[in-house]
């Protein structure tokens, strides 16, 4: 379910990125790259447990399923916090700039 | 237990092999040809660029990885940092980080490495005139 959530966000990141590319100025691409990165971390977690579990993977009891989707989101919080002070930090477009200082 | 170690460990390599190599480039400038027919002036992105793709992959996927290991309570914010290690199971911990740890590195590289792939066929593309046969299209 973790995986799940994360390609699933990955694959919204992407989208936004594309439509706003090649302008860049909300700077969506890290977030599609960290999505991705622990997507494909997490699929080789995934084939891991696949293989010590068989079909078994693919049933996983509902609390388990509930747990890993509350993780799921958590990581995507999290995410979007790194995402939002990257662009705070590296402010494309002046706006927290602007918001320091007083034109005359 | 403490897999997302090694690609983290990679990401550090490609991070530092990614600034020296853009200290030592050169822009390089080239002619695009767009689908209407234009030529366009534009510089090719460098390789450091490139591989700057992979470490964002690698710390991003190990940043989020960490996260679910604290989570779990695999890692934890104070001295020795990883559970294994004060439950004596480092043995444990060493075989999956050389089983699942290697696993995840090996598969973002190979990704990174197909992106490479159809990048270099996109920019060769791109820098090819189109034939007088196919401007008639």
């Amino acid at each position: 379910m973790t995986l799940l959530t994360t390609v699933f966000a990955a694959i919204i990141c992407t989208i936004i990125w594309y439509r706003g590319a090649p302008k860049s100025e909300m700077k969506v691409g890290h977030l599609c790259w960290m999505f991705w990165g622990a997507s494909l971390m997490w699929f080789i977690d995934a084939i891991i447990e696949y293989g010590e579990l068989g079909a078994e993977y693919f049933t996983p009891a509902p609390v388990d399923m509930l747990n890993d989707f509350y993780l799921g989101l958590s990581v995507v919080a999290l995410g979007l916090i790194i995402w939002l002070v990257i662009l705070l930090v590296k402010d494309p477009k002046g706006v927290v700039k602007a918001a320091l200082f007083v034109k005359k | 237990m403490a897999c997302f170690l090694v690609p983290a460990a990679q990401a550090v390599i490609t991070s530092v092999a990614a600034k020296v190599m853009k200290s030592k480039e050169k822009e390089e400038s080239v002619k695009i040809y767009l689908s209407d027919g234009s030529v366009e002036e534009a510089t090719k992105i460098p390789f450091s660029a490139k591989l700057g793709w992979l470490n964002k992959l690698l710390w991003g996927g190990s940043a989020l990885l960490a996260f679910e290991h604290l989570w779990h309570g695999e890692i934890v914010p104070f001295f020795p940092f990883l559970t294994a290690i004060k439950s004596g199971e480092t043995a444990e911990m060493l075989a999956e980080m050389r089983s699942a740890g290697v696993m995840m590195s090996v598969l973002i590289t190979a990704v990174w490495v197909g992106m490479l792939a159809v990048a270099s066929v996109i920019e060769k593309r791109a820098l090819r005139a189109p034939k007088p046969a196919e401007e008639g299209v």
